[in-house]
């Protein structure tokens, strides 16, 4: 089969001041194949394809389009090129609907909202997507404001299409939708690459893998020749053991009692309702559930941070304590001078975990910094133990005075999680902890829950990957719609019957099983 | 981020080159480079002043360069005059610190400044006479900043309960301390009819600040400055201060670390409310010995200007202070010495305001020409 080289880019090097995000790197995209670009998080790839879709300029390097020789300064001289990228971030205006989104910034004809309608019609149908043109985009899901994205790209004539990390919101049978759509595009004769770190996605989607690692391009395989194990050594640069070990749990006892947990918006929505657990020391409890059905609530109704209705009772009991005490109405603080080391590691970790604007030092003392008689910061203890986590947990930054915003998310992660561990709490909350982390941070994340499971600590882990787990959690508890629906033990249950559970509520309320 | 720029040019003309001109963002600069393209900023300002100057006026630059200097430093009594000037400037951008590095937009501190003197001048009046002298000041500086932080709190309690956005209601609490002050002058006009307070006590000048080393206005320099440090201490090194950065940085965050949002929201408005009180204090009885509506006379706004180029820094806040006075008093010197009207010392005072703010733009992102790639090999 004769396969025909769409882009090449040969020894592209791009520094942001002193970082070098790509140095030297070449690569080719052939036309009516599905390329992986594979990497950690940091090691550039969304960077490099940045500047193919005209968003940053490279330094050094040179592009061919088709054989020629091209230079792409701006997102419009990439559409020139044939060249479209859908970002991570959807770049859509909320109030148009579908069509009005595709023409935006075209003019002439291709602005003609009918015949747009059309054209979209024909993109749906060639492709097999599924959309209505006339649909406002803030009545859109997440997967339909993607398939709108890709169709806006298609529209504007675009053969060599970019993808970074498409399937991070998307939903597994979402997922199977949009493989399909881009195996029908391969099909087109369209060039397409995938961004991810998702080792099975990539194996089951794309032809050639190239691997990037630390900005340095590593090597192009045939997805054929390759498996997870060879993908993670190249991509880690050392071999990584792919198993998570679950210790059994040991010298458990009742920690957490949560009865009747009910949360209702201001708006009336009913976002968790009647929600009963219990979380044991030396522990880890999953929470499974699809995403937005009262996670986020769950776990900031315990840190104190969530209006609860009156019903609702959160039991504490603590090490070697007669009685336990009721944790509704009161704030992180005074739950805090109760002597009761609640740890959290909330989704948001730019916007809740961590100031971004403050080097590590600064973002050590944020729950503590009260400690001391006297008005004034007390930093040396906080310099040291950022010292420690940046020693021990391998985050890379220039300097723990550096504002934490600037580093990558999975450094970024890293400070949150040492610093929470580093509170020796009795309970450590997850949500999403290792959500946009490259393979190797989430195992070193894995590990650290059940460093603390085993040092008796009540873990909470909110995830999203079934088969994450099923491999850590001794017990799941999985929510639908705000209810429970089920929990399930971790070593007996399978995925089929967690999913099952995430969509459909059994007969009676969920009531705490084990 | 970073942003390619470029002549636009048809694709298909101009291919293959490259972009002319690029600009991306650059590391953090030592201090000395950074101040280095400031002073730049400035003396390049000073060219293009003198180009405006000559094609106005046909002046000579120099001439009217050595009024502006004369105007601000001309003399002991002018240079005191700058000095005082620049102190009260100082002390409002002082006062706005806590609020701005709070993301709290105090746009009020014209009225704060103003209640502050309209109670220094009311104790001055009714208890000049009436306290001994060290007891008077201790009335009168509680007083003001009492006056300050209740105008600057009450936005801050609207918007810690009710979600309020401070700054319109900074901004009308303004109007109300005019009208009020309007209504004590004509309350307390002498020569009654004149429509002025006129000097307070000239007799036995109860209530004011007294000279210090032979300076009338030493007490206020030593003040004021006193008030600049103990700021950037409190916002460095204190819990306080931490808690202000915290919630500026992210509502989210403070209540995730136990922050009582609402509270630290009163409690900075209080501060920054009483020095902005002070400021008034130090308006009055330091300086005028006297209240009208121009007593903050709009340097409540100007401050505003030096808080943002100071980055909420109170020391950088010294030297921008003096230069915003110095300017105003050569813009001043040149209009009345030359017979030039307002504008055109104004448009002097606009250009180099521009080219120091305009700096900011190369401290903080470089050009690449084109054929200036880097080849990391």
């Amino acid at each position: 089969m004769e396969q025909h080289i769409a882009v090449q880019m040969q020894n592209i090097t791009k520094t942001f001041g002193q970082v070098l995000a790509n140095h030297n790197v070449s690569i080719d995209i052939r036309k009516g194949e599905i390329l992986s670009l594979l990497g950690e998080n940091g090691s550039g790839k969304t960077t490099l394809m940045n500047m193919l879709s005209g968003i940053y300029y490279p330094d050094a390097g040179k592009i061919f389009v088709n054989g020629e020789p091209a230079v792409i300064r701006s997102p419009g001289d990439a559409f020139a090129y044939g060249i479209g990228m859908i970002h991570q971030h959807f770049k859509l205006v909320d109030v148009f609907t579908a069509v009005e989104n595709v023409v935006l910034g075209l003019r002439g004809r291709d602005a003609n909202l009918k015949l747009a309608t059309k054209k979209i019609c024909e993109i749906c149908e060639k492709y097999g997507f599924e959309i209505d043109p006339g649909q406002k985009v803030y009545n859109m899901s997440v997967s339909q404001k993607q398939t709108l994205e890709i169709i806006k790209v298609l529209y504007r004539g675009a053969d060599i299409l970019i993808l970074d990390e498409p399937t991070a919101v998307l939903t597994p049978q979402e997922t199977e939708r949009l493989f399909h759509v881009i195996r029908n595009m391969k099909k087109a004769g369209k060039a397409i690459v995938i961004i991810t770190h998702k080792l099975h996605e990539v194996l089951s989607v794309s032809d050639r893998v190239a691997i990037l690692r630390r900005g340095e391009y590593v090597d192009t395989v045939e997805t054929k020749d390759a498996n997870v194990q060879s993908l993670t050594e190249m991509m880690v640069g050392k071999r990584v053991v792919l198993d998570i070990e679950r210790p059994a749990a040991a010298h458990t006892e009742r920690r957490i009692e949560v009865k009747n947990l009910t949360v209702v918006r201001s708006d009336g929505v009913q976002l968790l309702d009647r929600v009963s657990f219990t979380a044991n020391s030396g522990e880890i409890l999953g929470i499974a559930g699809i995403s937005g059905c009262g996670q986020k609530e769950l776990l900031e109704s315990i840190a104190g941070l969530q209006k609860v209705s009156s019903e609702t009772s959160i039991l504490y009991s603590a090490p070697k304590a007669d009685a336990p005490v009721e944790l509704v109405g009161k704030d992180p603080k005074a739950i805090r001078d109760m002597g009761i080391t609640l740890s959290f590691v909330p989704e948001d970790r730019l916007g809740m975990g961590l100031v971004g604007s403050m080097g590590m030092t600064d973002n050590m003392m944020l729950k503590n910094y009260r400690q001391g008689r006297t008005p004034f910061m007390e930093r040396k203890e906080p310099r040291a133990l950022a010292e420690k986590i940046k020693e021990d947990l391998e985050v890379a930054t220039p300097g723990i005075n550096i504002p934490v915003r600037r580093l990558s998310g999975g450094n970024v992660q890293k400070v949150l999680v040492g610093r929470e561990i580093a509170a020796a709490p009795t309970v450590l909350m997850t949500a999403y902890a290792v959500r946009g982390l490259d393979i190797h941070t989430s195992y070193t994340i894995y590990h650290l829950l059940n460093e603390q499971k085993q040092a008796g600590v009540a873990v909470i882990y909110v995830g999203e990957d079934l088969d994450v787990l099923l491999e850590l959690c001794d017990r799941i508890l999985i929510l639908c719609s705000g209810r429970v629906s089920g929990i399930v033990d971790g070593r007996t249950a399978t995925k089929e019957e967690v999913g099952m559970l995430m969509t459909h509520l059994q007969k009676g309320d969920g009531s705490d099983a084990v | 981020m970073q942003y390619e720029t470029g002549k636009k040019s048809a694709l298909n003309q101009k291919k293959h080159r490259e972009p002319f001109l690029r600009i991306a963002k650059r590391d953090s600069m030592p201090f000395f480079q950074s101040w280095g393209i400031r002073i730049a900023a400035v003396l390049l300002s000073l060219v293009v002043c003198a180009v405006v100057i000559y094609a106005i006026t046909k002046m000579n630059p120099l001439k009217v360069y050595g009024a502006m200097l004369q105007g601000a430093f001309g003399s002991k009594r002018k240079i005191w005059i700058t000095i005082r000037d620049t102190m009260s400037l100082l002390c409002i951008g002082v006062a706005l610190a806590p609020a701005f590095k709070m993301r709290f937009w105090n746009i009020g501190a014209e009225g704060q400044v103003l209640v502050g003197g309209i109670a220094t001048a009311a104790c001055m009046i009714y208890l000049g006479d009436v306290l001994p002298t060290p007891i008077l000041f201790v009335v009168m500086i509680v007083a003001s900043c009492l006056a300050g932080a209740l105008w600057g709190v009450v936005p801050a309690v609207f918007k810690s309960r009710w979600g309020t956005n401070e700054t319109l209601f900074t901004l009308m609490m303004n109007y109300v301390a005019i009208q009020i002050t309007s209504y004590c002058v004509s309350l307390w006009e002498n020569p009654p009819g004149s429509n002025y307070v006129g000097v307070i006590n000239p007799q036995t000048k109860a209530g004011w600040l007294p000279s210090l080393f032979g300076q009338q206005y030493m007490l206020n320099v030593i003040l004021v400055l006193a008030l600049a440090v103990g700021m950037f201490i409190y916002l460095r090194s204190t819990k306080h201060g931490y808690e202000i950065s915290v919630v500026g940085q992210s509502e989210n965050t403070a209540r995730y670390a136990g922050i009582n949002v609402g509270k630290v929201f009163v409690r900075t408005m209080l501060i920054s409310g009483a020095v902005a009180g002070f400021t008034g204090f130090i308006a009055v009885s330091g300086s005028s010995h006297t209240i009208s509506v121009n007593t903050a006379g709009g340097r409540g706004f100007t401050a505003i200007i030096v808080a943002w180029m100071a980055k909420f820094n109170t020391m950088t806040m010294i030297v921008i202070s003096l230069l915003l006075i110095f300017l105003e008093k050569g813009a001043n010197e040149i209009a009345s010495r030359f017979n030039l009207n307002d504008y055109a010392s104004q448009i002097i005072t606009g250009i180099i305001l521009f080219f120091i703010i305009g700096s900011e733009f190369f401290i903080n992102y470089q050009m690449i020409l084109r054929g200036k790639n880097k080849e990391v090999a």
